[in-house]
């Protein structure tokens, strides 16, 4: 089975407190950590199990910058066959609909059964993977924990509903499912497995290899603009406990006592 | 303007909540609008759905159909592409629905899309400008939407409240005959119910909630002596449940547990909305947290910015102190 998965860099919510700029316009980015956006990393370590089960390769792709490149290698470590950056001058402020454009076009020129996609990135909205399923008459799925192969046409896969409940469905080949966390256990990636996939070319692709309209991409096409960030007010905000870690602790028992917290 | 669509999520015969918040938030987007619904599904419980909507809606449109007897996104797409007028405003509730038909519907249509707005700053011209929460809830964004050729707009569950409006004195359309043959390349087949797992988290009183900040599976054990200590029982966010650290069943949030305990010590975990959305019934909230700028903090009742992994044995040795000390 030859799988597509879609990966993107973002900054990384467990490595970073996100706050605004000082312009108040955008995040701070200085001295941001980046990683592969968790979601993603998950769509990577099922294609690779489903490779191993059934044959097949795993192609992992981007829309990006350079700086990008770092996350295709980490995934190639990870056992990714294929690392593609697709970038472009005349991609920068594409919203959902013009990435899709920019994956559809890329789709296009190879032959993929099964794509992937992480549910959602960390400022995004999980748009991407079924505008892209749209484009291609593709059937999609989202929310996926589990992926079951039941012969080179269709898969059982199930999604994640309320409650924890899960929905079955059977989905014909070629389709994109969404990929949720907790699917399976991403494997570990170590500086040595990074050194040794650091040799392999990763390609890069642009308008005129993708034979995209530059019209249907960028700042001019996108329907949806981030205008800025700020920082919600979501309640009042709770009484902040000062002091040592001893007196914490002791008012924080009287409190738990109060409440009717205590056995 | 456009007229505004909302998308009815129901079951058994029952309207979701959401049938109320997408109104509201529909008449925020533009007060004087007129408001359908979409109701599709299949026979007496179609009809009960819809008989309950014109309070609410001008119109409903229903379409009654076999192969929408369970709502698949695939279908349902195919059925509002044929029955929807070009340009139209349709909004769905951000959930495992809403997320498998939005982005599709508006390629078919081709509309803008917009997910997971919990707020609505305003309509200017057909530029709309809604709130988003991004990284996690840690801050939020203003986007704006042009909504010019239609729009495909998913709202957050719960963040629009539900307001008392005059009788719409809704009719019921019926479009069924609009929608014709449906197909679809992905077919339903079951619903698997979650297991019960061990300990019934909606049950306890007091829970000891653990996040991303516990760290490590080892770690898990100083969640389970406060609890022990303090007759709770020990639940935890997304994270946790993802890295296998503890089953599913002790998972609070939207995909996992609603829990409605009278206290709920918040150790290690940030607050995105999908867990908080778990937690009803207005209990005492502890947050403990090594980030000051968590989002847990604004809807606390009580805060405390500390390494949990240090703080949590000391307030399980005081715990434990104090209950020896009574016993005496």
């Amino acid at each position: 089975m030859e799988i597509l998965v879609c990966v993107r860099r973002v900054p990384d919510t467990s490595e970073n407190e996100i706050a605004l700029n000082a312009a108040g316009n955008d995040i701070e980015r200085d001295d941001l950590v980046y990683s592969i956006n968790e979601w993603d990393n998950y769509a990577v370590e099922e294609a690779l199990q489903i490779a191993a089960r059934v044959g097949g390769s795993v192609t992992v792709v981007t829309v990006g910058g350079e700086d990008d490149e770092e996350i295709l290698r980490r995934e190639m470590a990870m056992g990714a066959t294929h690392g593609v950056l697709i970038s472009d001058g005349a991609f920068a402020g594409s919203d959902a609909r013009g990435i899709a454009t920019i994956l559809r076009a890329f789709v296009q020129k190879g032959k993929y059964d099964l794509i992937l996609t992480g549910v959602q990135a960390e400022d995004g909205g999980a748009l991407v993977g079924g505008m892209l399923a749209a484009m291609l008459d593709y059937p999609f799925a989202s929310l996926v924990n589990s992926i079951e192969v039941l012969d080179g046409k269709t898969l059982k896969i199930s999604r994640e509903i309320a409650g924890g409940n899960k929905e079955v469905n059977q989905i014909d080949l070629p389709c994109v499912l969404s990929i949720q966390t907790g699917i399976n256990e991403p494997r570990y990636v170590g500086m040595r497995g990074i050194r040794q996939v650091a040799s392999i070319p990763i390609p890069t692709l642009g308008v005129s290899e993708l034979n995209l309209d530059p019209q249907l991409v960028g700042l001019a096409a996108a329907k949806v603009q981030r205008v800025d960030y700020f920082t919600p007010a979501l309640g009042k905000g709770a009484e902040m406990l000062q002091g040592s870690r001893e007196e914490i602790v002791d008012k924080l028992f009287e409190l738990v006592a109060a409440k009717g917290g205590l056995k | 303007m456009s007229r505004i669509f909302a998308y009815i999520v129901h079951k058994a015969g029952v309207a979701d909540d959401s049938a109320l918040e997408l109104a509201a938030a529909a008449r925020i987007i533009d007060p004087s609008a007129s408001l359908t619904a979409l109701v599709m599904g299949s026979g007496p419980e179609l009809d009960k759905v819809c008989a309950a909507l014109p309070n609410t809606y001008a119109e409903i449109w229903k379409a009654s159909n076999e192969s929408l007897a369970y709502p698949n996104a695939e279908l349902v797409r195919q059925a509002l592409v044929k029955i929807l007028p070009s340009g139209s405003i349709v909004l769905v509730a951000h959930e495992h629905f809403g997320i498998d038909l939005a982005p599709g519907l508006s390629v078919r249509m081709n509309a803008a899309c917009v997910s997971d707005v919990s707020g609505i700053e305003g309509l200017n011209g057909s530029s709309l400008k809604v709130v988003r929460q991004e990284f996690g809830g840690q801050v939020s964004a203003h986007v704006a939407c042009d909504i010019s050729s239609g729009a495909v707009i998913t709202f957050r569950p719960g963040a629009f409240k539900p307001v008392e409006t005059a009788a719409a004195n809704g009719t019921v359309i019926d479009k069924s005959s609009e929608v014709g043959v449906l197909a679809a390349k992905r077919r339903y087949l079951e619903t698997v119910v979650a297991e019960a797992g061990d300990v019934d988290i909606t049950k306890h009183a007091v829970l000891v909630s653990i996040g991303r900040g516990i760290q490590e599976k080892d770690n898990v054990a100083m969640a389970e002596e406060l609890a022990e200590a303090l007759g709770a029982a020990v639940s935890c966010s997304r994270p946790v449940v993802d890295a296998k650290w503890l089953e599913k069943s002790r998972q609070v949030g939207t995909s996992g547990k609603t829990v409605k305990p009278k206290v709920y010590l918040a150790c290690g975990i940030s607050g995105a909305f999908q867990h908080l959305a778990g937690i009803k019934g207005k209990p005492f909230i502890i947050a403990i947290n090594k980030n000051p700028k968590a989002p847990i903090f604004q809807v606390a009742d009580v805060g405390i910015v500390d390494d949990l992994l240090e703080f949590l044995p000391e307030f399980t040795n005081k715990v434990r102190e104090m209950h020896s000390l009574s016993t005496k």
